[in-house]
């Protein structure tokens, strides 16, 4: 595992992130190779944001442990808040999930973007203006100049989130983290960012976290995929193993709960996910899940290769009693 | 149990549409690009341009199309929260802004599920109070009902009862949309407008909801008008389609319809585009996006479209009728097989 964890980009062991008596996150394992991209997907409060803003470490009111090791910096989770400073925008960025309150309201976008740029490459202001409008056009922003001059509430919602990837990719981060960087977007300009942020990101031998809710998607734009359940990663793996030879039972309903065009026909889950002051002790999916098993509720399955010759971290796992 | 209080309000299916947007328009004024930092000259945004719009009563609309091409702007119409710039807004016959300004019933009967939920929550407040607000503001129950209804309305959007007395700020971002939901369902309206209201959520979420919002449209009434990024979504949900392109709406008809065999080359476009498992990613368009501010002459498309003719660049094609419950602004619109 040491050895392999060389040529991991980022490698999270045992994530555990509590808020006050709840554990939002339980013992996440997860690594990226470099080069590759990874989509976290699950149910809404899976905990796939914490993830994202644990390794920024811009999580408030926590307590988190585990590790979360990047490359050449070592452990993301105790290093100097003036490393992290340091690090921030340029070896790691992230893209955030609600761009409408990312956004600072009483600055223009274009200061956003021009003082990330002068933070970050120490460029003037007229340098900055430049790479500015550069970068506004690269994204798809139409009439970059003119918009450097808006408020972000002057800006439709996916043109405010085009703003977000921009800033995103102001210091040519070596990691980035985009917590569904797309849902606020038409599907011609989702296919064009998702393209965008792929081209600008493999450039670069850059890695890429993607959150995101469209499978179908994270087909198309991700080579691995983990499942989260109530902050627990369920399974995970190469996207077509975790897609088409699913054996958690989370995934498969999951899947079962995408809709094709022209699909008439659902089958909504029930229940939901269990607050956390009733969180089981074992499988958190075990109130919900039609294969559980007399263990399911009391021991928490490990991670363990979904194949006996799955062994890698990067192959597929999944943390199961009773599997399909 | 809000089930039989919304059956109450339901009205026969008629033909006389409950808005009616004719020829409206919605221009912003912003700030002159490349204005020196002292001006105060602007220009005109056309956010809506020449949008004709009918929705019947009990059916549900699916708004799909480009980001920025004004489908919250044209929510906010519907809404009377904007009055638009040119053209007439109808709500049952009358000015929706008349209808707005004469008492509580529009604001209680059109309910709203903005894009941007968190935003739209005091963050000040529990979810149980945000929830009672409505019910409290339309006296929908009596003050001892209160608590009960509001857990009901929680369990109807799938979130625990403990939920109540959280805040926004604990919540996450499927869990917040929830919420704005099941704040919209307390009044009991007729029309439920939805900017994107299952777009942040996970699969099994979304089909929740998805199925909890068909039930009321079918079974109460609901007229439901849904902003989509997502074709699935419309088309499960949503008997008719409307898609917009650069403020206007570019072809119209019934969802199924439409997405089967698309007749504007940008509706075309955008069903290419929906994600498909393992496709490669669609190629995008080709082409200048056009700004808002200096829409394109002829049709707003054609400097993106893979069908443009030499008289598209000089005429403007308007919203016109293509068999009996379709529409389509092209000049050139797609052979219907
Ligand atoms: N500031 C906070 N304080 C307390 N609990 C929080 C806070 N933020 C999130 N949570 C809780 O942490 C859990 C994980 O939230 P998170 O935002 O990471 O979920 P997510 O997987 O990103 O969901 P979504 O798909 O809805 O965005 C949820 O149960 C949520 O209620
Ligand atoms: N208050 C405003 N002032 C100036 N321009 C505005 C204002 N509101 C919206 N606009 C502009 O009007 C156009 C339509 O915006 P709108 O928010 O309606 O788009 P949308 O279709 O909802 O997009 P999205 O899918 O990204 O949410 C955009 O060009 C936007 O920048
Ligand atoms: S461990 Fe048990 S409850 Fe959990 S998914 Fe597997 S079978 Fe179901
Ligand atoms: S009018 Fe011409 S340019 Fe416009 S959509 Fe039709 S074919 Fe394309
Ligand atoms: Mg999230
Ligand atoms: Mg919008």
């Amino acid at each position: 595992m040491n050895d392999t964890a060389l040529y991991h980009v980022l490698s999270i062991k045992d994530l555990t992130v509590f808020r006050g008596a709840a554990k939002i996150l339980d013992r996440v394992t997860l690594a990226l190779a470099q080069g590759e991209t990874l989509a976290l997907v699950g149910e809404s409060g899976a905990g796939k944001s914490t993830i994202a803003t644990a390794i920024m470490r811009l999580l408030e009111n926590a307590r988190v442990t585990g590790s979360a090791t990047l490359a050449g910096e070592g452990d993301l989770l105790t290093l100097s808040e003036r490393k992290m400073v340091k690090l921030r925008g340029r070896r790691l960025a992230m893209i955030f999930q609600d761009a409408g309150t990312a956004l600072n309201p009483s600055y223009t976008v274009g200061r956003q973007l021009s003082t990330t740029l002068q933070r970050i490459h120490g460029l003037s202001k007229s340098d900055a203006r430049k790479q500015a409008i550069d970068l506004f056009t690269s994204v798809g922003i139409n009439d970059p100049e003119g918009r450097m001059s808006a408020f972000p509430h002057q800006l439709s919602g996916g043109m405010q989130q085009r703003v977000m990837v921009a800033i995103a990719l102001a210091g040519s981060p070596d990691l980035l983290l985009a917590d569904e960087p797309t849902s606020a977007l038409d599907v011609t300009i989702q296919a064009q960012i998702v393209r965008l942020i792929l081209k600008l990101t493999r450039e670069r031998g850059a890695s890429c976290v993607f959150v995101l809710h469209d499978l179908a998607l994270a087909s198309q734009a991700c080579d691995r995929i983990a499942v989260l359940y109530a902050g627990q990663v369920v399974e995970s793996g190469p996207a077509r193993d975790v897609l088409e030879r699913h054996r958690h039972p989370y995934t498969k309903q999951l899947k079962s709960c995408v809709l094709e065009i022209g699909a008439k026909d659902l089958v909504a889950p029930e229940g939901t996910v269990p607050s956390h002051d009733q969180m089981p002790n074992g499988c958190r999916f075990c109130t919900r899940c039609p294969r559980a098993v007399a263990r399911c509720a009391d021991e928490t399955p490990p991670l363990v290769p979904a194949r006996p010759t799955a062994t890698g971290p990067l192959d597929h796992h999944i943390a199961c009693w009773n599997p399909e | 149990m809000i089930v039989q209080t919304l059956s109450e309000t339901k009205a026969p299916v008629t033909e006389q549409p409950i808005f009616e947007l004719i020829e409206v328009e919605q221009v912003f004024e912003v700030p002159k690009p490349g204005r020196s930092l002292f001006s105060r000259e602007t220009v005109g945004l056309r956010a809506l341009d020449g949008v004709r719009l009918n929705i019947r009563k009990g059916t549900s609309l699916a708004v799909v199309g480009e980001s920025g091409s004004g489908k919250s702007t044209l929510l906010r119409v519907l809404l009377g929260l904007d009055r638009p710039t040119g053209g007439r807004a109808l709500y049952r016959s009358k000015p929706i802004l008349e209808g707005r300004a004469t008492g509580v019933e529009f604001a209680r009967d059109v309910a709203m599920v903005y894009q941007d939920a968190r935003g739209s929550l005091d963050p000040r407040m529990t979810i149980g109070a945000l929830i009672a607000e409505p019910l409290r503001h339309f006296k929908i129950v009596p003050r001892q009902d209160e608590a009960a209804r509001v857990s009901q309305l929680l369990d109807r959007v799938g979130l625990p009862a403990d939920a109540a007395d959280r805040y926004p700020s604990g919540l996450s971002g499927g869990q917040v949309r929830r919420v704005a939901i099941a704040r919209a369902l307390a009044s009991e309206p007729s029309v439920l407008v939805a900017d994107e209201a299952v777009s942040g959520l996970d699969v099994s979420t979304q089909a929740q909801l998805l199925i909890l919002l068909r039930s009321l449209q079918r079974d109460m009434g609901l007229t439901l008008i849904f902003i989509t990024h997502d074709l699935g979504v419309a088309s499960f949900l949503c008997e008719e389609i409307a898609i917009m392109y650069l403020g206007r709406i570019v072809e119209t008809g019934p969802t199924d319809a439409v997405l089967d065999a698309p007749s504007h080359p940008y509706s075309a476009a955008l069903r290419a585009a929906a994600p498909q498992f393992f496709e490669p990613l669609s190629e995008p368009l080709s082409g200048e996006i056009p700004s808002p501010l200096n829409l394109p002459a002829g049709c707003r498309f054609s400097t993106r479209c893979p069908k443009v003719q030499d008289n598209c660049r000089l005429k403007d094609p308007q919203l016109g009728k293509l068999g009996p419950r379709r529409a389509v602004a092209c000049l050139h619109p797609l052979e219907q097989q």
